[in-house]
Order: C-alpha cells, then structure tokens, then sequence
C-alpha cells in the first residue's frame, strides 16, 4: 500500500479515510443524541417526586473513582495510537487490552453504583422523573462503553491475527475516536451529573 | 388449554371489523401469490442475488421507490377512509377508534414510509451519477439503511391486522400516548418501527455527507454540483442535526411504556410538555428534510426543460443552507397555544416567518429561470410548474399560521390540515412524481407514457385543489382535525363532501398513474441514447439503465451543467473511449438483509414485550454485526476490462 511519512496508515486508502469522516460525522449525531439525553436530565432534576434526590445518592469517592479509570483509559487508548503509527502490533494491543480492563473496571463500578441505588436507596427508574433520567443518561453512556468493550475485543483479534493493514489499522483508529468520545461525554456527566448534583 | 389460546389468538390478531377480515384475506392471498409465483417461475435465487443482497444503489434506489409507491397506496386508502366517514353529518361508517388508528397510521406512513423513502430512492438513484462516482461512499451501509426503512415499515404495517394500530396521531404526544391512557401494543408499534427505519435514515444522512464531499469527479467543486446534489448535502446535514432526537424521543417513550419510567407521565414528576418539544425539535428539521430534496429536483426538472442554466445558483444554495439553519429555530410554533410566556411566542413567530424569505427567493429563482426559457411541457415539467403557485398558497397560510396571536384561531383546525398539506403534497409530493418521471429513464431504460402521464397529472392537480382549498373555509368555520365525526346544522355538509369528492379524485390520478407505470413498461419509447431530455447534468452522460459500473471512465468537470457543457465542446464520448481499464466494485453481501430481519425479530418481541423474542433477536443483531466486521476486509471485486469494453458495445456506445 502508498504509504507515504505525510500520510497515516489508517487514511492511505479512499476508503479508509472515507470511514474515518463518516465516523466523525457520526460523532457529531451521538453529540446531538446526548446533547437531547442532558436536556432532559437537567430539566428533570429536580422532579424528585419526594423520591431521593441527587445528594441523597450519590458518593464522591465512587464517581471520582470511576472517573479517573475512564480518563486513564483514555490515554492509554491515546498510547495505542502511537504505537499503531509505528506499526507495532504487539504494543497497540497490548495498550488496547489495558484500555479494555479499565473500561471493564468501570462498567463493574457504575453496575455497582446503579445495583446500591436500586438495592439499598430504593432509588429505581419508576421512583421519579429525576431518577428516570439519571438511569437513562447515565445507563446511555454505560452502554456505549459496554458496546465499545465487545467492539475493541474484536478489533484486538483482528489486528492479532492480521497485523496492521490499512484496514485493521482504520478499525484501531476509528475504535480509538469512539472511546475518546465517551471520555468526552463522561466529563459532561461527570460535571453537569455528579458535581452538579452534590450541590443543587 | 383451548380457552386460553382462542382468548391468546383473540387478543394478538385484531377482530370484529369486516375491513380487517378482508384485508387479512387479501395479505394472505398476496403473500401466497407471491411465493407461488417465486417458487413456480424459480425466482427465488433470482429474488436474492439480484435484490436481496445488492448494494448497488441504483437497484436500492429502485426498491426504495417501489416500497414507497406500496406505502402510498396503503397511506392513500387511510385517506380515502377518513374522508369517506366524513362525507356526510353522523356517519357512521368507521367507528371513533377505528377513525383515530387510521389518521394515525395514514400521517406516519406517508412521513415514514412514503415521503422519505421516496425521495431517499430518487436520491440513491441520482446522486452517484450527478456527481460522477461508482457508488455512494459505503455501498453496505446504504443497503442496511434500506432494509432497516422495509422492514420497519413492515412491522409498523402488520399492526392493523396483529395487535391494533397506534392510535395517538403521528404526533403520538404525551400523556395522551402514555401508557395509562393508551394501554395495548398499537402505540408500541410506532415506536418501535420508528426507531428501527430512524437508524436507517440517519445512516443514510451520514453516507449521503461522505459520499458528496469525498466522491466527486475531479474538478467538479462544490459550487459546480448539480441543485439536487447540493439539496441533498443540505437535507443529510439537517438529518444528522434531527434525527438523533428523534431516537431520544421515541427511546424515552418507550422506556416510559415498557419499563414503567415517568419522562413524559403525569405523576412522580413526568413532564408531557417535553415530549412535545422534542419531538418538534426533530419533526420540524423533519419538515425540511422532506422539502429540500424536492426543491432540488424542482431545479433540475425546470432547468433543464426551460433549456436554460439555473437562474440564480449561488442565491439557490444559500437560501437552502438559510433554511436548514432557520428549521431548528421555529420548533415551538407548533404548540403556540400551550401556554409559553408572549416573549417566547414572539420569538418562535418571529422565526418561522423569516424562513418566508429564503423560500421566495427560490420561488423567483425558478421564474426567472422560467423567463426566456424555451419551455418544453414534459409532464415531469407539469408537475414543477404546478408546484409553484399550490406551493406558494401552502407558504403564505403558513406565515398566516406562524402568527401567534392569529395561531389560537387556526390551532389544529382544518385551516392547519389544507396548510400543511399544501406544502407537503404540492411540495414533496408532486416533486418525487417530477423526479419519478424525470429519472424514470436512467432508471429503467424506457420513457413514461406522457399522455397517461399527463392525465395523471391533470387529474390528480385539480382533484388535489377541490380537496384542499375547501378545508381552509371549512377550517375558519370551526370544524377541528381528528374529528370523526361531526353533526348536521353547521354548515358543513358541502364542503365536506366537496373535500371527499376531490380525494377520491386524487385516487383516480394515482390509479391512473399505476396503469401509466404498467403501460410504459410494455409500450414505452425506448431510452438508446442515454439523454432523453437533453440533459444537463452527469448522470444523463451514462447509458439508461447506466452500467454496474456507472461510468467507463470516471468524467471530468469544468463547470456546472457540467454535461451540457461536454456536449457544446463535443467531449461527451470521452467516459467511453477505448481503451478500458478494470474496474473496482464493492461485493454483494446478505448481511444487511439478515441483520434488518434480526432487527424486526427484536422490534416485534419488544411491542409484545416478549423477551424470550427480543432478546434472542438482539443477540442476532449483535453477531450479525461482528459476522460483518470479521468479513469486510475482502469485500470488493474487480469488473475486468473487456467486461466493461462489452457492456459499453451492447450499450451502443462503442462503434
């Protein structure tokens, strides 16, 4: 394949860097997606229906917790792609699979987060509107985080067993714009969310 | 035992109306028809290599236009329904429910299932070839978008015979389409088919963006692309603003319905309001998204048949992108009434008439392209001549409308209903006809019938005024939408049965526009030249049907019109000069088709809310996605030289 130093691997073909715009753009429709799902938790915060409220639930060491794993996470999904320009296989998934186990770790925390809420605080998605959409924004992301978990473990088998070509290196780059996006997103719930909801 | 399955069966398949039993029996006839005629003729294979799997747009774009020709006709008999239970004071020829399921499903179908679909085939058909590319930029997932549309659309449609329709409008507003007002599967159904044909749509939105800015033909910039091209940009931006709001709405609906959650509820702290404001975030963006494309069509179809460049090009582009900016400002007109403080009312009307101005600009753009033009009455130029003035009264009401204070009278009367469709059938219906009959040769390789076609035309235009025009004065009058029925002594019985009789004209028209389809099918003049209208653009410089391949040689562009301008300077012939090189192609793959099944599968258990259905559909989607991401890295072919040396000689283009 062309490669040249000026062009990265992943957009040396038409359509690779065809798929990288799509996925951009497609980014930009996720934005709007979760642009509507903030809207509707803000406006609705404060609907607690005598239900519990936000500083009734949630626990700065828990979200600060899962905080900084999906943070780290995305850097070393930032250390792959270097190593992914480099064309070293070994390195790229080795930092993929590090990126996989902190999203693991956080999945297993807002689980934990979610199952207390329901378990303990009997603060479920029926109990209130505020509830109905903090479970539903928040569950969202972790959706998205949980799907990009399945997405990365096939993207690691493909590269292993193929190595890098323009192909495998796009599905690397692409996975890595998606797990940055949820870092992006996770900083809006992290704000506007958690820090939000301990003081008003 | 027996009890409880007759009860089970009782309550899954709809029961008790004649109509329902008739139509159960045609569905059946047709399905068995269908395989009958399949497995008789050995069709089946056929069915699969060549459509089934395809991703070739131009075969996606033929399908898209046939399942929206379908959703017309089922759309088009809700009307004639309605508007038969209508014709006289105290009928009672459709109960109160049966009225409510079936303006529901006729306003869903025709946004859902007929007007986008459309358009979106129109689309799939021409953009490639205007723009001088092999196919779209992901040819897969323009085949899933399409699955995803037809099987929605099938789900959404089977409601009327297995469960019950939706029955909340095709507004479906909270708290009215909640669950404790509105228990039963009908409202299930428009969710969930919604949401399926929604991720369809915004893939298309997203594959439509990539493929005009990145599979251009060389030198053709972007202000030297054909209007149709441009307003597709356009609307692709506008579906990928929209649609994902869309997606929330419907998503929290039915989370509110099948999980017991309280967004939209009245108690524990729900609010109905925002179920409103969301959906008209989308739905009028929605609007556009349906009008835009059109307008481009309108553009090419009155250029090129007034044999004139197009009047004002820069001022046409800008207006486009003006409005797409404009439509997510003006939401709220839509509720006026609901009880918003003055300064948000002005604010909203303020916006909605300032769109007025974009639009106008366009309007005169088309005359004074019109002005001097050597015009050549085709009836795909009927259609666009017709569309400016019906449209024009559809706009003016609209500013009407758009004035708030004025608004209170006028709110969901039928002066709203004639509005509304004013714009939406002399704008985006009577420009996919245009379409329909403009590309029908590049299309299918013959001419549409022009003297069936203009009967079509004719009697369909005036049909549509004799319906329509009325309900403004029966509107002022009083009479309300959504009502079933209405009693004598208002004034009302002669213009409702004036509307009734232009309705079913309107049905004539369709009928015989069907019979035109069928005739120009065996009779039609043959289209051996590729160029049947002296066209102006790329896709004319292709032979009808054009090629897999599209172009022999991909075209290169100096200017807009860029066709024209090849035939002036006599270098037309150079996409088809010797020698040929091999041609790059991606494969055909059933995945699509398989995935969408799995995707009706999981829609289906959900309205039911049988899990033991929709999760194992869902697993299905999920493998059937990582089946496609283990297989996409051998997934194209090449088209060898002399294949593509044959194909242009049986063509007539080689000497």
């Amino acid at each position: 394949m062309e490669t040249t130093n000026h062009t990265p691997i992943e957009y040396s073909t038409e359509e690779g860097s065809n798929k990288i715009l799509g996925f951009w753009v497609f980014l930009g429709a996720e934005i709007v997606l979760f642009s509507a799902l903030f809207s509707v938790y803000l406006v609705l915060h404060s609907h607690t229906a005598g239900g519990p409220t936000s500083k009734d639930l949630f626990e700065v060491k828990e979200f600060m917790i899962e905080t900084f794993l999906l943070l780290i996470s995305s850097f070393t999904c930032g250390l792959g792609t270097i190593e992914l320009r480099r064309h070293n296989v070994k390195g790229l998934v080795a930092w993929l699979v590090v990126t996989l186990l902190l999203g693991l770790g956080f999945i297993g925390m807002e689980l934990n987060e979610f199952i207390t809420y329901v378990t303990v605080e009997h603060a479920t998605l029926q109990t209130s509107a505020f509830l109905s959409g903090f479970f539903v924004l928040v569950g969202t992301h972790g959706a998205h985080v949980s799907f990009g978990i399945v997405w990365m473990i096939c993207v690691i088998i493909q590269l292993l067993r193929r190595g890098v070509t323009p192909v495998t290196a796009r599905k690397a780059f692409i996975i890595g714009l998606y797990w940055h996006f949820l870092d992006v997103v996770w900083i809006f719930i992290f704000t506007a969310v958690y820090l939000t909801g301990l003081v008003l | 035992m027996i009890e409880n399955i007759k009860s089970f069966l009782g309550s899954f398949f709809v029961t008790g109306d004649p109509m329902i039993y008739g139509a159960d029996a045609s569905i059946a006839l047709a399905t068995i028809g269908i395989v009958f005629y399949l497995t008789y003729f050995k069709k089946w294979k056929w069915l699969w290599d060549e459509w089934l799997t395809t991703v070739d747009h131009k075969k996606i774009g033929i399908m898209y236009i046939i399942a929206a020709i379908l959703m017309l006709f089922r759309g088009g008999v809700d009307a004639l329904l309605m508007r038969a239970q209508l014709i006289i004071p105290n009928n009672t020829f459709l109960t109160s429910q049966h009225y409510n399921e079936i303006f529901t499903t006729h306003g869903t179908i025709m946004i859902f299932f007929m007007a986008m679909p459309f358009i979106f085939g129109l689309m799939n058909i021409a953009i490639p070839l205007q723009i001088g590319a092999r196919d779209v930029a992901f040819p897969f997932l323009n085949a899933v978008s399409f699955w995803l549309f037809f099987l929605a659309a099938m789900l959404f449609n089977i409601s009327f015979v297995i469960g019950g329709s939706p029955d909340a409008g095709w507004t479906s507003y909270a708290p009215l389409a909640g669950l404790k007002l509105d228990p039963g599967v009908g409202e299930n159904y428009y969710l969930v088919a919604l949401q399926i044909s929604g991720i369809g749509t915004l893939a298309t939105g997203v594959n439509f963006l990539v493929t005009i800015f990145k599979m251009r033909a060389p030198g053709m910039t972007l202000f030297k692309m054909p209007m149709f091209t441009w307003s597709t940009l356009v609307t692709s931006i506008i579906i990928i603003f929209a649609f994902p709001v869309l997606t929330i709405a419907l998503a929290l609906m039915s989370i509110d319905r099948l999980f017991g959650a309280h967004f939209f509820t009245i108690e524990a702290g729900g609010s109905p309001m925002m179920w409103a404001n969301l959906f008209w975030i989308w739905g009028h963006p929605e609007v556009y998204i349906v009008l835009i494309p059109v307008l481009g069509i309108f553009s090419e179809v009155i250029s090129t048949f007034a044999h004139k460049t197009l009047f004002g090009y820069k001022a046409m582009v800008w207006s486009m992108i003006a409005i797409s900016v404009l439509s997510f400002t003006t939401w709220l007109h839509h509720f006026f009434t609901m009880g918003n403080t003055a300064w948000v009312n002005s604010f909203f009307s303020v916006s909605t008439m300032i769109i007025a101005i974009p639009t106008g600009v366009k309007i005169f753009n088309w005359l004074f392209t019109l002005n001097k033009g050597r015009i050549e009455f085709t009836t795909a130029m009927l259609w666009a001549l017709a569309f400016i003035p019906n449209f024009t009264i559809g706009g003016i009401t609209g500013v009407m409308l758009s004035l708030a204070p004025a608004d209170y009278q006028y709110h969901n009367s039928y002066f709203l209903i004639a509005h509304f469709h004013n714009v939406l059938i002399a704008g985006t219906v009577f420009g996919v006809f245009a379409g329909l009959h403009y590309w029908w040769p590049k299309m299918f390789g013959h001419v549409l019938n022009e003297r069936l076609g203009k009967w079509a035309f004719w009697v369909f235009m005036i049909s549509y005024n004799i319906c329509f025009l009325p309900m403004y004065f029966i509107g002022l009058m009083g009479m309300t939408r959504r009502m079933y029925t209405f009693p004598s002594g208002l004034g009302w019985e002669p213009l409702n049965l004036v509307i009734t009789l232009g309705a079913f004209g309107m049905g004539v028209g369709f009928l015989i526009m069907v019979w035109m389809i069928v005739y120009s099918a065996k009779y039609g003049k043959r289209d051996t030249t590729g160029d049947p209208w002296n066209g102006r653009t790329l896709e004319w410089a292709t032979s009808s049907p054009a090629p897999e391949y599209n172009f022999a040689h991909i075209p290169q562009v100096e200017t807009v019109d860029a066709f024209a301008h090849m035939k002036e300077k006599g270098t037309a012939g150079n996409i088809y000069k010797a020698p040929f090189q091999a041609i790059h192609m991606p494969n055909d793959t059933g995945i699509p088709f398989i995935l969408s099944v799995f995707f009706f599968i999981a829609g289906f258990g959900l309205v039911f809310e049988w899990y033991w259905m929709a999760i194992p559909g869902t697993i299905g989607i999920i493998v059937s996605m990582i089946v496609r991401s283990f297989k996409d890295h051998e997934d194209h072919h090449h088209i060898p030289a002399e294949e593509v040396e044959q194909t242009e000689r049986a063509a007539g283009r080689l000497s």
